[in-house]
């Protein structure tokens, strides 16, 4: 999955969609696996990383994160065309 | 170097310019204990759901209501309304404070009763009450509140067959300009049920005519309700000391000020929208002072105010079950307690709160009670940093009708625990057990066995 290219990421967790015009917040663990999405890093890398920088375990973060992706795909912040 | 702690990611829509729906800030602010013990503790020790009540808080809403009473009228009575919540630790706090106690059917009038209630000081509401209970009543020189022409005869017989003179009231419904109006009970002030009552009563000589009561609503949110209603229940006390030279001994206002909750379906929260006890007993006492009594007849004034005396004392901790997506997208939550336990979230949007800290992060979720039901809402909207299972919550401003309306259904009812002024926990009800369940049941010889074979399913 990768994120649309001209969405703007701000460090303060704000997030922008010039195509639609769509503004919205992410908290900072969010922020950090839409930044992995940019850099076109694959599910299993982000997870990984997530267990390496946060105080967690691979059961909850796949539960979670399979949760937010969808979130982001509902928001139409996703690409479809690659 | 050492990892950060873990939260659930997040992303939510800015809705620029359009109000939040959701409720404010303070809404997710962490509780994280209640009168100074820890809620994690309180849930470790007695299980979770639990009901918490605060001792501190029953005492200080009570007498507040009773300064702001007793500063504008020289005489007042609060009768503690049973049905509100009968446990009898919470009772027992109402009659220290001096309170008396108001009942509404035979069940509570013996609780009142064991609770040592003297029986002068149980005011016996409502229109089922049997021939036994209004024996009871009469031989304890209860107050009667008489609700139905039925009930005036009827008590009229037993009195005679007695040789004895009960202290009777009488329930007056009127029309304070508050719709629903509720006539269903007692006598009617406009269309002269009452005065035909009264004039029963009077000229039937067997029951002695002590007082005038009326309850016009609960949950009201009109202080001028309550002066119309004060108002024409005094316009009855002194006709019928003009008509029979009678002195009326009590005005009796039953009850109905509004708690600090939130109405479902209202724009503002409960608590900045609610009239104060000042206000409420200002109309009252000050439509009472310009009725006209002379010093020497001015009536005893009753309240039996339930939910403005309790609901903000109590509180439910329950835990997450689990957190699920709703095929919409919303986020739904899971709790340990539902609508079989919280009964007034048919009625209210109640405040919760997380119990632990958390980032400045919220979501807007849909909270869910654990039964196999739809009905079973909590919260159809609420904004809540992000829960995980096992995390526990706060529900605030449950102490009235919960711990009476409550169901046994599904699940058994949780433990009900006081915060004492001593500030200690004090377990004031036992968790429900299935033994506690099971023994009201009876199983007929002929369906004590069945012959289901054991193994498993191929
Ligand atoms: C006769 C009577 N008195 C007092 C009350 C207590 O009302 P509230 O809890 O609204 O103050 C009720 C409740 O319905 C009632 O019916």
């Amino acid at each position: 999955m990768k994120l649309l290219k001209n969405i703007a990421l701000s460090d303060t967790g704000f997030v922008f969609n010039p195509g639609t015009g769509d503004s919205f917040s992410v908290n900072p663990i969010g922020l950090s696996i839409l930044k992995d999405l940019q850099e076109g890093k694959s599910e299993e890398a982000i997870r990984n990383r997530v267990i390496e920088d946060y105080q967690t375990d691979k059961e909850t973060i796949e539960k979670d994160l399979y949760d937010f992706l969808k979130m982001i795909e509902q928001f139409n912040l996703t690409d479809y065309h690659e | 170097m050492k990892k950060q702690i873990y939260e659930r990611p997040l992303i939510h829509r800015i809705n620029t310019g359009m109000m939040n729906k959701f409720g404010t800030k303070t809404e997710y602010a962490p509780v994280s204990h209640i009168d100074g013990l820890a809620v994690k503790d309180l849930i470790k020790e007695y299980g979770s759901p639990l009901f918490v009540l605060s001792e501190d808080t029953i005492r200080n809403t009570y007498r507040e209501a009773v300064r702001a009473f007793k500063t504008r009228y020289p005489k007042i009575q609060f009768a503690w309304s049973y049905k509100t919540n009968y446990i009898n630790a919470v009772c027992n706090i109402f009659h220290q404070e001096g309170s008396w106690a108001e009942v509404v059917s035979g069940f509570e009038y013996q609780k009142a009763i064991n609770n040592g209630v003297p029986g002068p000081k149980i005011i016996f509401n409502g229109p089922d009450k049997s021939d036994d209970d209004l024996r009871r009543a009469i031989t304890n020189n209860s107050p009667i509140h008489i609700d139905h022409l039925d009930e005036l005869y009827r008590l009229t017989e037993l009195a005679e067959e007695m040789n004895k003179r009960p202290n009777v009231a009488i329930r007056v419904n009127m029309d304070t300009g508050i719709y629903p109006m509720w006539d269903r009970f007692g006598f009617n002030y406009e269309n002269g049920q009452a005065w035909d009552a009264i004039n029963k009563i009077i000229l039937g000589n067997r029951l002695e005519l002590i007082g005038v009561h009326c309850h016009i609503g609960t949950f009201m949110l009109s202080p001028q309700a309550y002066a119309t209603a004060a108002y024409k229940l005094s316009d009855l006390a002194l006709g019928i000391k003009k008509k029979f030279g009678k002195t009326i001994h009590y005005i009796d206002m039953g009850g109905g000020f509004a708690s600090k909750n939130t109405l479902k379906g209202s724009f503002l929260p409960g608590a900045d929208t609610t009239p104060t006890i000042d206000q409420f007993a200002e109309s009252i006492t000050t439509a009472l002072l310009n009725a006209g009594f002379t010093e020497k007849d001015l009536p005893l004034l009753v309240l039996e105010t339930g939910r403005a005396l309790i609901d903000e004392a109590g509180y439910l901790l329950g835990s997450v079950i689990a957190n699920k997506r709703l095929s919409d997208g919303r986020r739904a939550t899971i709790m340990d307690f539902g609508v079989n336990i919280l009964f007034t979230s048919f009625w209210y949007d109640h405040k919760i709160s997380p119990a632990q800290e958390f980032s400045s992060y919220t979501e807007d979720t849909v909270m869910y009670g654990p039964l196999c039901m739809n009905i079973d809402v909590v919260r159809s909207h609420i904004t809540l940093p992000p829960l995980k299972k096992e995390d526990h919550v706060v529900v605030h401003t449950v102490g009235a009708y919960n711990m009476t309306q409550w169901m046994q259904f599904i699940a058994m009812r949780p433990a009900v625990v006081l915060i004492g002024t001593d500030g200690k926990s004090h377990l004031i009800r036992n968790k429900e057990t299935i033994e506690n369940i099971e023994s009201s049941e009876v199983m007929p010889d002929f369906l004590k066995k069945h012959a289901l074979a054991s193994g498993i399913l191929k």
